[in-house]
C-alpha cells in the first residue's frame, strides 16, 4: 500500500443535499471543500457552503455532472488534491476513477477494478457466486428438457425471464409444472420479437420479499459491517423511507447477511464505503444477493445515527491510504433510525415533478433529529436533477418512539413554494401495515391504492 | 459559513432553559430564527447569506434565447406547449424513429413527444386533430411551461380540445 496522503482540498462533483453533507463532514476535519457546480448550481445553497466554487459545466447533467473530462479538468484547475464523486452521477464510473489516478488525484472510492466487478448486475453475480453468497436460484433454459431440470430444482411458482430485459420487462409469471411448457414458447418468441434476443431463463419466484441491505466500510485488507438498512417502501424502484436496523430479522438471519456482505468485501478486497443488497424472502425466511453499491448512499444517515459514526470522515479517511479505524467488536448500535426522503412532487398528481423556486424553509430541531438538505428561502429547484429536496432523519430509542418522534417533526416541516411529499409520509407513518414493521416491496404500491382517493378528496 | 446541528442544539439548550420562546440571531453571513412550536417542539429558519465565491468563470454563456420567433404562431396553426418544463425528446429513446415528423397527421392524443423533468418523462400529446406543420424546438433542447414544441395545421372541422 502506497503511505498515507493527507487531503487538504476536496472536490465535490456533485450536487444537492448530498453535496452539503460532504461539505460539513470537510469543515469538521479542516478540509478546504470546492464544489464542482453546473451552470444550473451556481447559486444553490451547497455553493454557498462550500469554500470555493467551480465551474463544472452547462446545466444539463451529461455536459457537467455525468462529464469525467469535466470533472478531472475542474479538480485540476484548483488543484484538489482528491474528487468525492457523491452518489448517482458517476459515483461508480470505473473511467472516472482511472482519469483521477492518471492525474495524481485521489478518488473517494473503490479501487476500478471493484466498481468493474460489481458494475453490472450479471458480473457481479457471478462474482457472489464465486465468493458462496446465496443467489436468487435460477438457471438458463435452451430448451424443454434443460428449464424443466432447472425447474426442478427451482421450485414453483417460478419467472421465465429474458436475459436481455430488465427493470421489470420481459418476464412471465408459472404457477405450477403444467404452465411451463406454454410459457416457455411464448416468452422465447415474446423475447425475440421484444429485445432481438430469444435466450430466457428461470428465476425463483420471490413473491414476498424485502429490500434489506448492510453498510460496509473497508480499507482493502479488512472490512467491518456497520449494520442493516431496511429500504423495502418504494415505488417504481425509487426508495421513499429507510430505517435502521431493519425491523424483525431473527438475530441468525442479521448474523447471515453481515457474514455474507463481508465475504463477498473480502473476495473483492473492497476499499471505501458500500451497501451489499439483499432480497429477503419472506415466506422462506432467508435471503439472496441482489447487488452491491460501491458508494455512498442516499440513506447512509440512519446508519450514522445508530452508530454514531460519520461515514463520510470514514471514507475519507480510508481513501487517504489509512487502515480502518473501526474494529468489528467497536461497532455498536444504538436505537433505531428512520429516514423520510421529501421529494418535489406532488403524490395527488401521480406524483408530477415540482420544480421551481421555494418561498421558505422551516425545518424541526432537537435531539434526534436531523435534516440533510439542500434548499433554503430563496433557492430553486432547477428541473434537470432528481427531485430530492431533503432528508428528514430520527433517532428514537426503538422503533415506535422513532416513528412517533418522525410524526411530530413531519408536522413541523414546512417546505413552501413547491409541492412537497410531506403529506405521503405523514400518510405512511400513520398506517397500521407499515407500522407494525417488516413489509414487503408490494407494501407501497398497496398503500397507495387504497389512500390516494382519500387524499385527493381532501384538497 | 451555516451553523451545524450541533450549534443549533446548542442554542435550543439555552432558550429551552430561558424560558423564550423565539430567537432570531443575525450574523454577517447568515441568519437563524429558532421558534418554540407547541409542547415539545422546536423549529429552525436558517438563510445563509454569504455568496457563492465562484472561480474560473467562462463566458457568460448566451441563454437560449426564446424570443418572439420561437413563440410566433402564424394564422391558421395550433401550437402545442408542454405539460411541464423539462427537456423536450422527439423520440422514446436515443436513435429511434421520432414520434413524428413534419407532414404526420395527429389526433388529439397522439404522442409527439416526451418532457423529461427531474428524471421523470410525461409524454406531450397533439391536443387537436390535424397535421404537423413545424417543429420549433430540437430534440434535447430544454422547454419552458410556455415554449412552443410544434406547430400542428388543426384538420377542418377539428380544433383545440
Amino acid at each position: 500500500m502506497t503511505s498515507p496522503t493527507r487531503l487538504r482540498r476536496l472536490l465535490i462533483a456533485n450536487r444537492g443535499e448530498i453535496a452539503a453533507r460532504v461539505i460539513r463532514t470537510c469543515s469538521l476535519l479542516g478540509i478546504e471543500s470546492v464544489l464542482a457546480a453546473s451552470e444550473a448550481d451556481l447559486d444553490s445553497l451547497p455553493a454557498r457552503l462550500a469554500d470555493r466554487v467551480v465551474r463544472l459545466g452547462p446545466a444539463a447533467a451529461s455536459a457537467s455532472y455525468l462529464d469525467p473530462d469535466a470533472v478531472v479538468r475542474a479538480a485540476r484547475l484548483v488543484g484538489a488534491d482528491a474528487v468525492h464523486p457523491g452518489y448517482g452521477f458517476l459515483s461508480e464510473n470505473p473511467s472516472l476513477a482511472r482519469a483521477c489516478a492518471a492525474a495524481g488525484i485521489v478518488f473517494v472510492g473503490p479501487t476500478p477494478e471493484s466498481l468493474e466487478a460489481v458494475g453490472d448486475k450479471l458480473t457481479a453475480r457471478s462474482h457472489a457466486l464465486t465468493a458462496g453468497l446465496p443467489v436468487v436460484p435460477g438457471g438458463e433454459a435452451a430448451d424443454l428438457a434443460q428449464a424443466r431440470a432447472v425447474a426442478e430444482e427451482v421450485g414453483y411458482p417460478l419467472l421465465v425471464k429474458a436475459v436481455g430485459g430488465g427493470g421489470g420487462r420481459g418476464m412471465k409469471l408459472v404457477r405450477e409444472p403444467a404452465d411451463l411448457a406454454h410459457t416457455l414458447d411464448l416468452a422465447v418468441s415474446e423475447a425475440a420479437a421484444a429485445f432481438g434476443d430469444p435466450r430466457v431463463y428461470l428465476e425463483r419466484y420471490v413473491s414476498s420479499g424485502r429490500h434489506v441491505e448492510v453498510q460496509v466500510l473497508g480499507d482493502g485488507s479488512r472490512a467491518v459491517a456497520l449494520g442493516d438498512r431496511d429500504c423495502s417502501v418504494q415505488r417504481r424502484y425509487q426508495k421513499l423511507f429507510e430505517e435502521a436496523p431493519a425491523p424483525l430479522l431473527s438475530d441468525r438471519l442479521r448474523a447471515e447477511m453481515a457474514d455474507t456482505a463481508l465475504r463477498l468485501c473480502a473476495h473483492l478486497g473492497y476499499r471505501g464505503l458500500g451497501t451489499v443488497e439483499l432480497l429477503v424472502d419472506r415466506e422462506r425466511d432467508t435471503f439472496y444477493f441482489l447487488e452491491m453499491n460501491a458508494r455512498i448512499q442516499v440513506e447512509h444517515p440512519v446508519t450514522e445515527m445508530i452508530t454514531g459514526l460519520d461515514l463520510v470522515a470514514e471514507q475519507l479517511a480510508v481513501a487517504e491510504g489509512l487502515p480502518l479505524r473501526i474494529r468489528q467488536e467497536d461497532v455498536v448500535l444504538t436505537g433505531h433510525a428512520v429516514e423520510c426522503r421529501i421529494n418535489a412532487e406532488d403524490w395527488a398528481a401521480g406524483f408530477r415533478p415540482s420544480p421551481g423556486r421555494i418561498d421558505r424553509v422551516v425545518l424541526p430541531v432537537g435531539d434526534g433529529l436531523r435534516v440533510d438538505t439542500h434548499v433554503q428561502g430563496g433557492s430553486v429547484v432547477p428541473p434537470y436533477y432528481d427531485s430530492l429536496l431533503a432528508k428528514l432523519i430520527v433517532h428514537g430509542t426503538d422503533r415506535a418512539d422513532a416513528l412517533a418522534r418522525a410524526r411530530a417533526a413531519l408536522d413541523l416541516l414546512r417546505i413552501e413554494g413547491v409541492t412537497t411529499t410531506v403529506p405521503v409520509h405523514q400518510a405512511l407513518l400513520a398506517d397500521p401495515e407499515f407500522s407494525a414493521g417488516g413489509v414487503d416491496t408490494a407494501f407501497f404500491e398497496r398503500f397507495l391504492h387504497t389512500h390516494q382517493p382519500d387524499l385527493v378528496g381532501a384538497r | 459559513m451555516a451553523l451545524t446541528p450541533d450549534d443549533v442544539r446548542d442554542v435550543l439548550r439555552v432558550l429551552d432553559s430561558s424560558g423564550l420562546d423565539e430567537l432570531h440571531l443575525e450574523l454577517a453571513d447568515l441568519t437563524l430564527t429558532v421558534r418554540r412550536e407547541g409542547a415539545t417542539g422546536w423549529t429552525a429558519e436558517q438563510q445563509v447569506l454569504r455568496a457563492p465565491v465562484v472561480e474560473h468563470t467562462a463566458a457568460p454563456v448566451a441563454a437560449a434565447e426564446a424570443g418572439p420567433a420561437q413563440a410566433d404562431v402564424r394564422e391558421g396553426l395550433v401550437a402545442v406547449h408542454p405539460p411541464l418544463l423539462g427537456t423536450f425528446y422527439r423520440a422514446p429513446q436515443p436513435g429511434a424513429p421520432p414520434f413524428v415528423d413534419v407532414g404526420d397527421d395527429v389526433t388529439e392524443d397522439t404522442v409527439v413527444g416526451v418532457v423529461e423533468t427531474m428524471k421523470m418523462m410525461t409524454p406531450v400529446h397533439a391536443g387537436v386533430r390535424g397535421t404537423v406543420a413545424e417543429f420549433r424546438l430540437g430534440n434535447g433542447e430544454f422547454a419552458e411551461a410556455d415554449s412552443v414544441l410544434l406547430l400542428v395545421k388543426p384538420a377542418s372541422g377539428g380544433g383545440v380540445r
